[in-house]
């Protein structure tokens, strides 16, 4: 027996659901389009019917290689990192409840950057192991950034703050090594800064798709301790979230998540940024927003790598086209804040 | 009718980095009540009820529930029976009222599921309660300030707790809604027996819906009971340090502290 006052509850509840399955539904499809479009579209393009042969192993001439070689791994590359990156922003701007929070600001990405700009000029490294370089630079960055602003208590405008300052350590550090380098060593070393689909290949992908595979759901699973965390440490608390834990799995997930991200397409701009923001605009607060965010971010990086590689005469990387969508936002949001007196 | 416990603070020593602000207090909270711990600012009220409410863990001594330390109790076991409202809670962004009612069934609920007919009827059940239900689909930045706390009240009423604390639940709004507020606590705990303890800056309000006071000066606890009995001139006087004179409440007959100040006096002596 259903009890008639919850009706309006149920039914303005209900609505929001719809939306938020509609939406989220809408930008899988929209998502979808994108990665098959990626696949199809190129110097020769190529029928759905030979794509989805290549995809089920067939060997068809020319497409094998444009398509399986170059074209998939550009895909999956995207959709992982655009995923990762969508996640991570989301979590950090939830949990840190300030829209300017993302993974560039705790350093992470600046980290990463400086070590492989390093390990490219300085020590003539590998591609593996500037990856790896990339890891570790990143993780070393949050973790002496979380060191750094945790002195008596914790405290969000603190992070932000000792978070833009190394940054912009690190980014002179970046700007150094680049005059020091060598002419050759110049073009590896600017897909650190700003972030690039080209040159993915499938083996070097394998460690984000796993690690996304595996820490992605566990944020997945957090979303409502997450959104608890919204109301303040002291209400989450009451309400029988055990805070700290919670904290210490979305924080080390995200980092997780979003540092192999960055070893593979290196720093895409501002896609942690605007993913969480736009995700929310359209879906509506009261559901997760986590899902939506990753789809935003796949969305987002797809469709700037598109533009970036068909809409002009010369080829961008997709950190250009993302660049310069989100410093406009960026702006917009800077005075919106300061509007309000957030800043 | 709700449950009753035995929750005590046994000799609670707490205090925020190294300051110590409360020493060894002890106190018994009476189940199925309404208590309110009255003091002068820094005086430990807030530390007092942080600390019961788990949010501070003490330097020394225990809050048991029961007889078992609240510590020891899983979070989300704990926060069915306990619920505490901080003083400023924070609103998330674009959120609906029902929306934010829902939060507080969160111990309730079952991981990775979706609301139960019992979180609708508890929602539903607190917005009625607090004369919220009309607001359901709005936005909280939509409410004015006494609104928005019923708002937040009312989520504290969905944990279907039998302990609620309140962390000045007052402040910022207008007379009236304080008395509303009050009046809405009050029917709460006659109806359902649902213990609360809050935090109250305004003496006499606490002396009129006080079934039980426990006034703290300097960290300590320095008297307990019916407001009736134990708010006098001279209890008000050592924590507040103010010079004053109790008549009864004409409304209530409950203790009313009345200031003497410097000026505007009629009396040419007082004693």
């Amino acid at each position: 027996m259903i009890k008639p006052s919850i009706y309006p509850i149920l039914s303005g509840r209900t609505k929001r659901k719809r939306r938020f399955l509609f939406v989220t539904t809408l930008l899988s499809v929209i998502a979808f389009a994108l990665c098959s479009t990626m696949l199809m579209l190129g110097n020769t393009i190529y029928p759905v019917s030979d794509v989805v042969r290549v995809l089920l192993g067939e060997q068809v001439s020319g497409a094998s290689f444009a398509v399986g070689t170059i074209r998939l791994p550009r895909m999956l590359a995207g959709v992982f990192a655009g995923f990762a990156f969508g996640v991570a922003g989301h979590v950090f701007q939830t949990m840190l409840r300030n829209p300017l929070a993302n993974p560039n600001v705790i350093g992470i990405t600046a980290g990463s950057s400086a070590a492989a700009v390093f390990s490219i000029i300085v020590l003539q490294a590998s591609n593996t192991f500037t990856s790896i370089a990339s890891i570790v630079g990143g993780l070393v960055t949050v973790t002496v950034i979380f060191l750094l602003s945790r002195s008596t208590s914790f405290s969000v405008g603190r992070l932000i703050l000792i978070g833009i300052g190394i940054q912009a350590m690190l980014n002179a550090i970046v700007s150094y090594l680049l005059m020091i380098g060598q002419q050759h060593d110049i073009p590896t070393a600017m897909r650190w800064l700003t972030g690039s689909l080209n040159g993915a290949k499938m083996e070097g992908l394998y460690p984000l798709i796993l690690t996304v595979l595996i820490f992605a759901p566990i944020i997945i699973a957090l979303g409502k301790r997450l959104d608890m965390l919204e109301l303040g440490e002291q209400a989450a608390t009451s309400l029988g979230v055990d805070t700290d834990r919670t904290r210490l799995f979305l924080v080390v997930s995200s980092v997780l998540i979003i540092a192999l991200a960055t070893a593979v397409t290196g720093p895409i701009a501002f896609i942690a940024f605007l993913s969480g923001p736009i995700a929310k605009r359209l879906v509506g607060a009261g559901f997760s927003g986590i899902v939506p965010a990753g789809l935003v971010g796949i969305i987002l990086v797809l469709a700037s790598d598109l533009v970036g590689q068909f809409a002009f005469t010369a080829r961008y990387p997709v950190g250009v086209i993302t660049g310069i969508i989100g410093a406009p936002y960026l702006i917009y949001l800077l005075i919106r804040m300061n509007q309000k007196g957030d800043l | 009718m709700k449950s009753t416990h035995a929750f005590k603070a046994d000799h609670i020593t707490a205090g925020y980095d190294q300051t110590t602000i409360l020493h060894d207090v002890n106190v018994s909270i009476p189940s199925n009540k309404i208590s309110i711990i009255i003091g002068a600012n820094g005086c430990g009220k807030s530390t007092l009820l942080k600390t019961m409410a788990r949010l501070i863990k003490p330097v020394s001594g225990q809050v048991t529930i029961g007889g078992k330390p609240i510590h020891k109790i899983p979070s989300k076991q704990l926060a069915r029976v306990l619920g505490l409202l901080p003083q400023t809670p924070i609103v998330p962004e674009g959120i609906t009222v029902a929306d934010l009612v829902g939060r507080g069934r969160f111990p309730h609920q079952k991981f990775l599921k979706g609301w139960s007919k019992e979180d609708y009827e508890a929602v539903s059940e607190a917005m009625e309660i607090m004369n919220i239900t009309e607001f359901a689909d709005r936005h909280i930045d939509e409410l004015s300030g006494g609104q928005r706390q019923r708002v937040w009240i009312a989520m504290a009423l969905a944990q279907q707790t039998d302990i609620l604390f309140l962390d000045e639940p007052t402040t910022y709004l207008d007379i009236t809604y304080q008395v509303e507020i009050l009046d809405l606590l009050t029917d709460l705990n006659r109806k359902y027996g649902t213990t609360i303890v809050m935090v109250l800056h305004d003496i006499n309000l606490s002396a009129r819906y006080a079934d039980h006071i426990f006034a703290l000066h300097e960290g300590q606890l320095v008297a307990e009971g019916q407001p009736s009995k134990i708010v006098t001139s001279s209890l008000i006087e050592s924590i507040f340090g103010l010079h004053c004179t109790v008549i009864n409440d004409p409304i209530s007959g409950s203790p009313y502290v009345i200031p003497i100040g410097r000026h505007h006096s009629k009396l040419r002596k007082h004693s």
